[in-house]
């Protein structure tokens, strides 16, 4: 029960959920919501393990699991946004395949063999700031530091640069943007697309790096439903979406090591005790999901501020605008 | 895949390319069913090349589930089994469905429903040292309904704690959705995993047998009528698994029909759903429908668990369901939201999910059903569009 190592691991296991934040936030920024995170998570985590096993190349798992992530979201691009379906169903479906899928494809791989993992660094200098060093730079993955570089880029991506622009507009209002000269669906397609890649790095970050392996569909455990429920948190923001990642990793370790000591501050543990007390602490993450939900809306109900104007409306172009 | 044929990408060396054009007229009756039939025939095509990919017999897959789940009337006994839940978890969607309430948690209220249906049959059970919490309203149970209670009593009694059970696990995202506008996708999809968790600490920390993962079986009072009970007054009866909880099904689907197409409630629930700003008008309550509805959904929902445990199980474990909540989904947009229409499609995915047990890998049903669903919706723009196919560069 150590809080340096619950948060140090607590910002590993984060940065699962912020890749996977981070790409939903870029489709619904777009005006197309996808529920389909959990499926393109467990493709991306199933593809990464299984290309690094029989390869050994662990960049190259990467590779595939963005990939074939991506592939899965085009198809409900096509659906959402040609189609003009329903998303949130089109979005069910693609969890379903993207489930289907990856047990189909992952059929004996839990046992197919070991991998090494993606390398683990310890940033020097940077390390020996007292507490953040232990706590984010000792030790970590390279997923790690690369969602430190990512996060940044991303918010100065959607609020300070011209597609960024592009890409508000086209989920505030979709008909001004196209009155603009944007191409509304081709701009819908690349978000969604690139919330696709990043769902399978998510994937790919989880097989490879932080709980390295496949245990089918408790590799993600939901994980890509909680994302989708930080998005609503963060009110479509990077930085507070990466707030709540790493605030939920840190949960997720200390579920685990709350576990451990026979005495919680002086007083008797009764998760030690009484092991089975452990399945409320499982339940807390679930939770916390909804906590936090209702913690976004009353917020977004207050200050008037809400999701993209356009989120979930398909455009049909030459018909009532929005 | 058939979604490159479809896809109205531009590519100079193909001369034609497909052209969408809005129906103005009310399309033909027929074109409803036809475009289900083709898309469900589409995605059996896709499985087995999917099943062919890795390195399975598609047909032989297919004759296989076609034998192993409507082949005799044994078979076909065992496929009604697994429709019964599916019936229910279908019912269960579609009337959320049609209020546009996205309850993609009957999985949840269906685990909901099998706990609180099974605390009132091991409420005796609960052994000594347990927190005040579980023991006083177990023992209050327990004087109410004791061991011997008879089954006129007990499968009632567990009836009306399932439905309680699931209409608790709609109402709390029912009423977060009605009173703070909280997304009750997230809300009823996290109430699953919370309800499974919970599950699993009465099946491991209250009722375990022995330190098993599952409870002690109930007593024969406990468990719902079979045809093979009554063998002895019909002969072909025997061997006959089919148990009370598919007339449980049947007849909440025509309640349910009957509620939603003939009755005043019915009719707010479908004009909140087609138009919630012409129903705020209207002077319907939104924010008490909202949780009516989601406690209705969850009440049918835990029928389901109930009706599994009660008829099937037959004692509380972890494992009762291989995704029954989430195949309900499915069969309720496949029945179009129609409650009489879910009786059939749940009897063939009751097949589906009853021969895919035997096939290897394991996933095969979940992918099957994940592209039915798939090229269910991608089809449907065949109902409000006309596809056309002109030549490249003509005038849009």
């Amino acid at each position: 029960m150590d809080p340096l190592i619950i948060l140090q691991a607590g910002v590993a296991s984060g940065t699962v959920l912020l890749f996977a934040t981070l790409g939903e936030i870029f489709a619904e920024r777009s005006g197309v919501l996808n529920l389909g995170v959990e499926g393109m998570m467990l493709i991306g985590a199933m593809s990464a393990f299984s290309v690094t096993v029989a390869t050994g190349n662990g960049w190259l798992g990467l590779l595939m699991a963005m990939l074939a992530a991506g592939a899965l979201s085009l198809l409900h691009g096509l659906v959402s946004i040609h189609f003009q379906a329903d998303q949130v169903v089109s979005g069910l479906a693609l969890t379903f395949l993207g489930t289907g899928l990856s047990l189909v494809f992952g059929e004996g791989l839990s046992k197919a063999g070991t991998i090494t993992l993606l390398p683990v660094y310890t940033v020097p200098l940077l390390s020996a700031i007292p507490l953040a060093g232990p706590v984010l730079f000792t030790n970590q993955s390279v997923m790690v530091y690369i969602g430190y570089l990512f996060l940044p880029l991303v918010w100065i991506y959607i609020n300070r640069t011209r597609p960024g622009l592009h890409l508000r507009a086209v989920g505030e209002n979709p008909a001004a943007a196209d009155a603009m000269g944007l191409n509304v669906y081709r701009l819908r397609y690349a978000y969604v697309f690139v919330g696709g890649l990043l769902a399978g790095l998510a994937g790919g970050t989880i097989s490879l790096a932080i709980s390295p392996g496949w245990f089918s569909e408790l590799t993600t455990s939901g994980q890509g439903w909680i994302a989708i429920g930080l998005v609503i948190f963060a009110q479509w923001d990077p930085w507070r979406a990466a707030f709540g990642s790493y605030a939920f990793g840190a949960l997720r370790r200390l579920i685990l090591d709350i576990q451990g000591p026979e005495s919680l501050l002086g007083l008797r543990n009764p998760f030690y005790y009484n092991p089975y007390w452990g399945f409320f602490l499982e339940m807390l993450p679930y939770a916390f999901t909804i906590i936090v939900l209702v913690i976004g809306s009353r917020e977004a109900l207050r200050k008037r501020l809400g999701a993209p104007a356009a989120l979930g409306v398909p455009y049909i172009r030459g018909e009532r605008g929005l | 895949m058939a979604t490159q044929a479809t896809s109205p990408v531009k590519s100079p060396a193909f001369p034609f390319r497909l052209r969408f054009e809005r129906r103005v007229e009310v399309p033909p009756p027929w074109l409803g069913p036809a475009v289900s039939v083709g898309a469900i025939v589409i995605a059996l095509l896709l499985g087995a090349v999917v099943l062919r990919l890795v390195g399975g017999d598609p047909w032989a897959a297919y004759r296989h589930i076609a034998r192993a789940a409507f082949g005799d009337i044994g078979v076909f006994s065992d496929t009604l089994v697994k429709a019964t839940p599916l019936i229910l978890t279908g019912l269960a969607c579609s009337v959320a469905f049609r209020m546009k309430l996205w309850n993609i948690g009957a999985e949840g209220q269906f685990f909901a429903g099998a706990l609180a249906a099974s605390a009132v049959v091991l409420a005796p059970y609960v052994p000594a040292g347990a927190p005040g919490w579980i023991a006083i309203p177990a023992a209050a149970v327990a004087a109410l309904i004791p061991p011997t209670a008879p089954g006129w009593i007990i499968i009632p009694a567990m009836l009306v704690a399932g439905m309680l059970g699931g209409a608790l696990w709609g109402f709390i995202p029912g009423w977060l959705k009605a009173k703070l506008r909280v997304n009750e996708i997230i809300t009823t999809l996290m109430m699953n995993y919370i309800v499974i968790a919970l599950v699993n600490f009465f099946v491991f920390g209250v009722w375990s047998e022995g330190g098993f993962q599952m409870s002690r079986t109930f007593q024969k009072a406990a468990w719902l009528p079979r045809l093979a009970d009554f063998a002895t007054q019909v002969k072909a009866f025997r061997g006959l698994t089919t148990h009370l909880g598919l007339v449980f099904g049947v007849i909440a689907a025509v309640i349910v029909w009957y509620i939603l197409y003939r009755s005043r409630w019915g009719y707010e629930i479908r004009l909140i759903g087609d138009n919630p700003r012409a129903a705020d008008y209207a002077g319907i309550n939104i924010t008490r429908n909202t949780v009516l509805v989601l406690m209705t959904s969850g009440a049918l929902a835990g029928l389901a668990g109930m009706s599994e445990i009660a008829g099937v199980v037959h004692r509380l474990q972890t494992s009762i369901s291989p995704g029954y909540g989430f195949s309900g989904i499915i069969i309720a947009w496949l029945a179009k939201l129609n409650p009489l229409v879910v009786v059939p499609v749940s009897i063939l995915f009751g097949g589906l999910i009853l021969a895919g047990r035997e096939i290897q890998p394991s996933g095969v049903p979940r992918l099957i059903q994940g592209i039915i669903l798939f090229m269910l919706i991608a089809s449907e723009v065949l109902m409000h569009y006309r596809v056309r196919l002109v030549r490249a560069g003509a005038e849009e």
